[in-house]
């Protein structure tokens, strides 16, 4: 809609500097940070029991998911303090393999959580949270300019942030029934999916689904296996040391034959296999159904039953996401050890929602459509609260930066999760709901999720994301571990003093002394265990800081190795691409080069290099045709 | 720093010496690796010429006497340290001395990568930019039609089939670190240890058949060609003969085309025999045929066959004009039977080509055969194309690299190290040898973790 238009027909209800559209896991994090950097900033929610909402399951964190949630922190969003705040079982994952891979999981209270981060939202001074559902922007010479709400106003702004997940154009899938909704029974914003498209923002159909929520009562627990948290409780922000809290365990149960028969005779009625779906589901959340499809010689399939949250005595199935009728639900899941009683108080649905494709995306998140209209979230393509924030944050910080002129905030690959997240969006595209793992990462010992604040908080800093206090906080600490490290390079150990001490615990006998660096990259050897023969006064550290020190010590080699290969790979990142260069005008690139690098307008040389279809001949070519230019220039 | 690059750069076969160029910041630490010269230190004076050998320093063995000149950054060619060692024309000796140096540190350049480091580091001026774009195109096109020759024989699918097993692994590794709550087995450590072995036995095997040629055979590819019964068959077991060397089995060549390696004159020859070239309608002739045009298509010199006992022919002529555009050496056979070919008309059709009278009954004409396919190569008219030493070098290259990098692996594996740093050298194994096939597609692994494994909430 144009500002013209708007003022005769519509009421001014504000100014701002940033709109932010969906109050979901990224619009949280897109407002929070713009108000913390000094911008009046507006966000929007449909319905402002859907703040930061959990329409799925009750937990956050995981692999590579984890690693987000740290680096979110370290860049000085909320996701980790409101998760620290509001979680009820706490547990590190895969502790039996390397550090790179540790990954905090929590399970979340969900009210907790929505109430807790719509809190510290409301106390944020400058940012004003609103009720209303956004229905169109305003657009003045390929820029936005505000947005429209359906009560026919509207507010004016230097940037929009588009975070609007599940929502847009939502539909639910249960069975043959299929209407227009949001998730979680919340109303759907159809007509923003009509405006968008008239803007010229194409957009497609992504699917995904949730399982059913059932009454924790019903159930019977003695049939299933207890599944309890960490004793020791590892808190996900930085900013807290410790955390001490009582937990409460979920349940572990599987599928049988009999299970499956009762899938297998309603297979058709599923709205996955009726046809009537046409979004694209992600492969990691198969329905119950498509698991039993496709994998026909598992004779079980894991579920598990997690609270919702203390005040409430739902509980989450996991692993039984179906678009099957409710009766077929029903008698599916009264199959299963220890739900014989269930009593399901919401069924599973599928939702199908819009979402833009991220190649229209630059690296900054900036729409190449519509100039200061940024985009988070599930509507660029990814799935996942944690997903979904890191782009809020990026979001959120270049829309700023935008406004401020300066140059935005470009994560590489080798510096953070979120960088691989947003790179592989808008310069590989996604077929699916994009999820991050860990083995998208190609730096992946380097990516760890006890270093993320050395990785980020400077980073935050330089780009106004990241306190002043925050800031010195973690120069102290960076401080504390050089000055560990430092001491346990330099602390020399005699062979006499600890050979026997050594030989106790399996380790081979010294011949010479040995600092107590070279003693800890044995395998078997600790900071704790060593604590005996290392006799001077050990520093008082928090748990991240040790970690980071040891791993930094046992993992040298390796990660000395990734840093030579990530030297190599920033030089390419170094070489700038201008975003307005029409590759058809190069001569010497293949067809399918040119077409690729004219959709995705890589802004450097080390992008261009990971768009599919660009081969190293053509990269050679296109280096060949910049030094002609920049001489030609001169 | 750019890493540090190699190659030949010398026209194969064409004269008597050859040069192995490198060039980067490397070069002189690679030199001095295999570069020994006699009675004195190895101290290098920026472009003077040294004399001495090449030596591998694993074995101490002497591979060639060579001429070495060293120069500094930055008035060379590419503008980096460069080193170029002068050594025998022989393209086995050439090719020792670049896989000595690959081995030793460098990579095999790619297609005009030497040129195109002139030109970024502003060596070249600006009107020769357009001309650097040629030639990294006009290179890499014809390299890639090698690669694609390579792929449709028995090399790439034993490549491929290799891939496909660390594949397995990698997505067990993958699924184990990504999904640590799912109803999964974990991957144990003996198991990949054995994965590894076995593929590593695969790999050597690949490897040491290049070394005897068998995969890699280098030489002048010399294709025969006729339509049925023209003699092709005896011709090519007359030029063999006592010269035979290694008869090729590579799979997937099947039963339509015969490679067979043999030396004429010193010049090895790789000669293959074709199906007969003629119309068809039965499906498996037909791809058998296929396979001839692209065998011949792919050859730096094609002897056509014909038949003096009988009138030229459609046929006959079809081949002909498909093969107008190549370098042709013309056969016409069965000379002891009744003469009915008109050699005019073949003589107007091609008149550049050679044309030789022989009769595979008494030998008479093989001589003068050998003796055109060795002037030729000697003269200069034909030479082997540099893609397919610089396509065997690489994947040469390669495939050892995929060795150590699964040798790596295999060290850590045996001292427990954690699961994610044993997945990296697997995974680097496994790009490496996706960088043989050309594919360059990075979710496999992601794919084949959700084909396989049953995954998600």
């Amino acid at each position: 809609m144009r500002i013209e238009e708007c003022k005769k027909t519509k009421i001014h209800m504000g100014d701002y500097d940033i709109i932010v559209v969906g109050a979901g896991h990224a619009g949280c994090e897109a407002g929070l940070i713009a108000g913390r950097m000094g911008m009046k900033t507006l966000l929007f929610s449909i319905n402002l029991e859907a703040v930061a909402m959990m329409p799925c399951n009750p937990s956050i964190g995981g692999t590579g998911k984890g690693h987000l949630v740290r680096e979110i922190d370290a860049l000085g969003g909320e996701m980790a303090i409101n998760t620290d705040k509001t979680f009820i079982q706490s547990k590190m994952l895969n502790l039996s393999k390397g550090p790179a891979v540790h990954s905090l999981r929590v399970q979340s209270d969900k009210q907790q959580y929505h109430i807790e981060m719509k809190k510290v939202i409301e106390n944020e001074s400058l940012v004003s949270l609103k009720q209303a559902e956004v229905v169109d922007l305003i657009i003045e010479e390929d820029a936005v300019v505000g947005v429209v709400t359906r009560t026919d106003t509207y507010f004016t702004a230097k940037a929009v942030i588009l975070s609007t997940g599940t929502f847009l154009g939502g539909r639910i899938f249960i069975g043959n029934s299929f209407y227009d909704g949001g998730p979680n029974g919340l109303t759907p914003s159809i007509k923003l999916a009509d405006s968008l498209k008239k803007c010229g923002l194409p957009l497609r159909r992504f699917k995904t689904g949730t399982p059913c929520r059932a009454l924790s009562k019903s159930l019977n627990y003695d049939k299933m296996l207890r599944q309890d948290g960490d004793e020791k409780i590892v808190p996900f922000s930085f900013q807290n040391e410790t955390l001490e809290k009582e937990q409460v365990p979920c349940w572990l149960s599987y599928t049988n034959e009999n299970t499956h028969n009762v899938i297998r005779k309603n297979i058709n009625k599923s709205a996955l296999f009726s046809g009537n779906i046409e979004g694209v589901g992600p492969r990691y959340c198969p329905s119950i159904e498509d698991k039993i499809d496709r994998f026909k010689d598992k004779d079980r399939h894991q579920l598990f039953v997690e609270p919702e949250g203390l005040d409430t005595d739902e509980v989450y199935i996991q692993g039984m996401s179906s678009s099957l009728p409710e009766d077929v639900q029903e008698s599916f899941y009264k199959t299963i050890p220890g739900l014989e009683d269930i009593e399901i108080v919401r069924p599973a649905y599928a939702i199908e929602y819009d979402c833009i494709d991220p190649l229209e995306l630059k690296v900054s998140l900036e729409s190449k459509a519509i100039k200061n209209l940024f985009c988070a979230g599930q509507f660029n393509g990814s799935s996942g609260y944690e997903e979904a924030a890191a782009q809020g944050l990026i979001a959120g910080i270049n829309a700023v930066r935008k406004i401020r002129d300066k140059e935005p905030l470009v994560l590489g690959r080798s510096d953070a999760y979120i960088g691989v997240l947003i790179d592989d969006l808008v310069t590989k595209g996604t077929n699916e709901p994009y999820r991050i793992m860990t083995s998208r990462a190609e730096y992946r010992l380097l990516l760890r999720q006890d270093n993320a604040d050395t990785r980020l908080t400077e980073i935050g800093y330089q780009y106004g994301s990241v306190s002043e206090e925050r800031y010195n906080k973690f120069l102290e600490k960076k401080e504390r571990i050089r000055k560990e490290r430092e001491r346990l390079d330099n602390t020399y150990i005699m062979p006499s003093k600890v050979n026997e001490f050594l030989i106790e615990r399996g380790s081979t006998a010294l011949n010479n002394k040995i600092s107590l660096s070279e003693l800890l990259r044995r395998p078997e050897m600790t900071y704790e265990s060593i604590k005996e023969i290392d006799q001077e006064e050990r520093p008082n550290l928090a748990y991240h800081e040790i970690t980071q020190i040891i791993v930094q010590i046992k993992y040298e080699g390796y990660i000395n190795k990734q840093l030579q290969q990530v030297t190599k790979q920033k030089k390419m990142e170094k070489r700038k691409l201008d975003e307005t260069l029409d590759y058809s005008n190069i001569s010497g690139l293949r067809i399918e080069a040119t077409q690729k690098l004219n959709k995705v307008k890589p802004i450097t040389i080390g992008q261009a290099t990971r768009i599919s279809g660009v081969s190293p001949a053509d990269i050679s070519v296109l280096m060949v045709y910049l030094e002609k230019e920049k001489r030609n220039g001169k | 720093m750019e890493d540090t690059i190699a190659a030949i750069s010398t026209a194969l076969g064409e004269g008597g010496i050859g040069i192995v160029r490198i060039s980067g910041q490397e070069s002189f630490d690679i030199l001095n690796k295999i570069f020994v010269r006699e009675n004195s230190k190895n101290e290098f004076i920026d472009r003077h010429m040294y004399y001495g050998n090449i030596v591998n320093p694993e074995n101490m063995e002497t591979i060639d006497e060579v001429l070495s000149v060293y120069m500094k950054a930055p008035n060379t060619y590419t503008c980096e340290d460069v080193v170029e060692i002068n050594c025998h024309g022989s393209i086995i000796s050439q090719k020792r001395i670049l896989d000595l140096v690959l081995n030793s540190g460098a990579r095999l350049a790619e297609p005009g990568e030497f040129t195109k480091r002139a030109f970024l580091n502003g060596r070249l001026d600006l009107s020769q930019a357009e001309a650097v774009i040629d030639l990294i195109k006009a290179k890499t096109d014809k390299g890639f039609n090698v690669a694609i020759n390579h792929l449709q024989g028995g090399f790439s699918s034993v490549v491929a089939e290799i891939r496909e097993e660390l594949l397995n692994v990698l997505a067990q590794i993958t699924v184990n670190i990504d999904y640590p709550d799912e109803d999964i087995e974990q991957v144990l450590y003996k198991e990949i240890e054995k994965k590894l072995k076995e593929v590593n036995i695969e790999i050597k095997e690949l490897i040491d058949s290049a070394e005897i040629g068998r995969i890699f055979n280098e030489g002048i590819r010399v294709a025969i060609v006729g339509k049925p019964n023209v003699g092709k068959s005896s011709l090519m077991n007359s030029i063999l003969g006592e010269n035979r060397v290694i008869v090729t089995s590579v799979p997937g060549t099947t039963r339509d085309t015969i490679e067979e390696s043999v030396n004429i004159g010193g010049i090895p020859i790789i000669l293959t025999d074709t199906a007969g070239i003629r119309k068809s309608e039965n499906e498996i002739e037909k791809h058998g045929i296929e396979r001839s045009k692209e065998k011949f298509n792919n050859a730096d010199l094609g002897i056509l066959v014909l038949d003096s006992s009988r009138m030229l022919d459609e046929e006959d002529v079809n081949i002909i004009e498909k093969i107008n555009d190549r370098k042709v050496l013309i056969v016409i056979n069965k000379i002891d039977l009744e003469l009915k070919l008109e050699e005019k008309h073949v003589k107007n059709m091609i008149p550049e080509a050679k044309i030789i009278r022989t009769s595979m009954k008494d030998m008479s004409g093989l001589k003068d055969v050998k003796k055109a396919i060795e002037e030729m190569f000697l003269g200069g008219k034909i030479k082997q194309q540099e893609s397919h030493t610089v396509n065997n070098s690489r994947h040469k290259d390669l495939l050892i690299k995929a060795k150590l990098s699964i040798d790596d692996g295999t060290e850590l594996i045996k001292k427990n190290e954690a699961l994610e740093i044993v997945e990296i050298d697997i995974n680097n194994a496994y790009k490496l040898l996706g960088e043989i096939l050309g594919e360059t597609i990075e979710d496999d692994i992601i794919d084949r973790v959700f084909s396989t494994f049953c995954l998600g909430k």
